[in-house]
């Protein structure tokens, strides 16, 4: 049998499929459309049974794109589902029971779960569920309050003796279409003035009613709602670039040492070669991100369910309409400072189509924290140290500046898609402001559990099969050339009695000047020439397509020095020391900002990538993206290399 | 009279709704003749409000609280 959860969004039906299912739950895809199914199983008289859970809606017929799932799945097709399961906000009657008796009309056997019967008395309203009996003489219903779990085997016991349909219907005459508006607007009126009436009998109100809730005051106050907006960006922020920091440096480790260890434990070859240099890594490159994504979606869990995020919302949307966002966009683009990747899913908060792409597309030009190794190193390279204006250092307004730009660009950009993306529905806000409510623990470890689940499952997948790529194409080539490579080092070695570890190094330079990827790097100087980069760069470009911050190891690898991954002090000097054949130093200052505006705007990193392809479904937007950011890249480099030179 | 025209912590009854396309969507938010709404908090810049219908809060931007025609109810009286 199939089951289908339905409510109105904010009523708890997300509680209600966490109980019901637990772990056994799952994420697909609805046909034809971008919007993620979920579904689990329940089990019950020996038989297991498919419970799907729909998005929230406020009518069967849809407003939005998204929308459109409930319509299809449940009126057209032949893949609809047997038995219904309505949650229904007790808080809330009227509105939640117009839905309600869209869905009774369907002529499906179906439950009423009646939720926040506590919160409605809070609002001095007592309801009488005898009533709504009356009202909808064949459903089954059980009520239940925010507090107190309802019990899975409350529901089971409720589902194993569901009322069978008859021909009664709450109003009479079939569903309107989906596209006749005027028809359901009839259809509507009509469905409100029975519920009307029969409300005096089911709605008791004993005190007078609450308005809004008295947070409100403070949290959509004019300048104390920004205060407290900022502080909790900050702890957002802050808590994923520090906490998060010590689980990566563990997982980082961790992988390094595996692939030591099997490196020694297993025979010389190609094979151990795959495993310990493509395949751990590669893995190692999906399993970091897993803190960064597990801390921001506990944070937006919180956010979400104690019913603040809808606040954000309500105090950024006017600043961030202009540039084509919504006030939800802010969380994942301030989360995309400290990384993309979690920065992108948490776009799925955005219920608008067009805001939410434009957030995705523009999210990675946040300079995120992948990039800070890359301007260190740049900065130590050609910024000096010196102080401007007497109090600022140099160096620090550099990288303040770096900040800047990839923010500012995020948002020219924002605003220039808005006129470019068509948009394929009116846009409208219309959003309930729900009242405030203690997260649940079982549901915020079991977002962040899915989140996880998703990445390395969807996005796992693609950056492993590009590591391993990449990894081929930085180890082999031409069979000639490495092997020519490999011994000229170590020739030159002997040659002056270097000592074994600078003999591996110069090979390690050697056998990638000789790669394919060190091919391609001699290959494309032509194009980046005018950028100011020689061949050397391009190999480095090219290794740091997958994770900008390989940028760093490949230029030790280069230059054949230890990379000791903090000052890098030995490789600063190779640089500096590196020149041109008319004799100019290779890292001029003009050089160094045109990288550094570079690696400021290009799209690289293929995690993002891998995510964005998960998240919009499909390879176009991804590839706008790096197609996008690449010109970006390469004209702002080159426009600042012009200037600086 | 319009929606957007009430100032903060005053009630009006909705008289009509002036939108082809968003009027089924506001009667399913809860909006429609004689209803009585109270507008609870304006966001900064004025833009959106947010309203008391039925014993929840929702948030519309200006424009659309635009299209909703009431008369303001006069307390003091």
């Amino acid at each position: 049998m199939k089951y289908a959860l339905l409510g109105n969004p904010n009523t708890g039906k997300s509680s209600v499929f966490n109980m019901l299912t637990g772990l056994r739950q799952h994420v697909g895809n609805f046909p034809g459309v971008t919007v993620d199914k979920k579904y689990g199983s329940i089990e019950f008289d020996g038989n297991t049974h498919e419970l799907v859970d729909y998005p929230g809606t406020y009518s069967i017929y849809p407003r939005s794109e998204d929308e459109k799932v409930v319509y299809e799945q449940l009126c057209v097709g032949d893949n609809k589902p047997d038995v219904l399961i309505a949650v229904v906000d007790a808080s809330n009657l009227e509105r939640n029971l117009l839905f309600f008796s869209q869905l009774y009309d369907l002529g499906k056997p179906i439950l009423m779960v009646l939720n926040m019967v506590d919160l409605a008395e809070r609002n001095g309203v007592s309801i009488s569920l005898d009533g709504i009996q009356r009202m909808f003489p064949e459903t089954t219903i059980i009520s239940t309050n925010a507090r107190v779990k309802i019990g899975k085997s409350n529901v089971i016991k409720a589902l194993k003796t569901m009322k069978s349909r008859s021909e009664i219907r709450f109003i009479e005459g079939s569903l309107c279409a989906m596209e006749d508006v005027d028809c359901q607007e009839q259809e509507t009126k009509q469905r409100y003035s029975k519920i009307q009436k029969g409300l005096s009998e089911i709605i008791v109100h004993t005190a007078p009613r609450k308005k809004g809730s008295a947070w409100d005051k403070w949290l959509l106050h004019p300048v104390f709602g920004y205060v407290f907006f900022a502080a909790i960006l900050l702890l957002i922020f802050q808590s994923i670039y520090s906490i998060a920091a010590l689980p990566m440096d563990l997982i980082d480790g961790s992988f390094v040492d595996l692939s030591t260890w099997m490196k020694a434990a297993l025979p010389a070859g190609v094979f151990t070669d795959l495993i310990t240099q493509g395949l751990i890594p590669g893995i190692g490159g999906v399993v970091i991100f897993i803190p960064q994504i597990a801390l921001l979606f506990l944070f937006i869990g919180i956010l979400e369910e104690t019913g603040y995020l809808a606040r954000v919302v309500f105090i950024l949307d006017r600043l961030m309409r202009p540039l084509g966002l919504n006030g939800k966009s802010v969380v994942p683009l301030m989360s995309s400072v400290a990384c993309a990747v979690p920065g992108v899913m948490a776009a799925r908060t955005i219920s608008d189509r067009k805001e939410r792409l434009i957030t995705i597309l523009v999210a990675p030009l946040m300079s995120c924290s992948a990039r800070i190794p890359v301007y260190t190193l740049l900065i130590a390279l050609v910024i000096p140290q010196e102080t401007v204006l007497g109090f600022l250092n140099l160096q620090g307004l550099v990288l303040f500046g770096l900040y800047f730009l990839g923010t500012a660009m995020a948002l020219l950009i924002a605003l220039l898609l808005r006129g470019i993306i068509r948009k394929g529905e009116k846009g409208f806000l219309m959003l309930e402001l729900p009242s405030y409510k203690l997260p649940r623990v079982g549901n915020l470890f079991l977002l962040v559990w899915e989140k996880v689940k998703i990445f390395v499952w969807d996005a796992g997948k693609i950056i492993l099969a590009i590591s391993v790529v990449l990894w081929f194409l930085a180890s082999y080539g031409p069979s000639e050339s490495i092997n020519n490579a490999e011994k000229k080092a170590i020739a030159f070695a002997k040659e002056n009695s270097l000592s074994e570890e600078q003999r591996d190094q110069l090979v390690a330079s050697g056998r990638l000047e000789g790669s394919y990827i060190g091919h391609m790097g001699k290959w494309i100087e032509p194009a980046i020439r005018p950028l100011g980069y020689d061949w050397k760069i391009g190999i480095a470009l090219i290794t740091s397509f997958a994770a900008r911050e390989v940028f760093v190891g490949s230029m030790a690898t280069i230059y054949a020095v230890q990379d000791d991954g903090e000052t890098n002090s030995t490789l600063l000097d190779k640089m500096r020391k590196e020149k041109n054949s008319d004799g100019s130093p290779v890292y001029s200052r003009a050089t160094g900002l045109s990288l550094m505006v570079f690696y400021a705007f290009a799209m690289m990193c293929m995690a993002t990538l891998a995510v964005v392809k998960r998240e919009t479904k499909s390879w176009k937007w991804p590839m706008v993206q790096l197609a996008y950011m690449g010109i970006l890249a390469y004209g702002g480099a080159l426009l600042t290399y012009l200037i600086a030179s | 009279m319009k929606l957007s025209d009430i100032p903060k912590g005053k009630r009006a009854i909705v008289v009509g709704l002036n939108s082809t396309d968003l009027r089924v969507k506001l009667m399913e938010m809860g909006i429609m003749e004689g209803r009585e709404l109270e507008v609870l908090h304006i966001a900064p810049f004025g833009d959106p409000i947010a309203v008391e219908v039925d014993g929840y809060t929702l948030a519309l931007r200006l424009d659309e609280a635009a299209l909703i025609d009431v008369n303001e109810i006069n307390t003091a009286q």
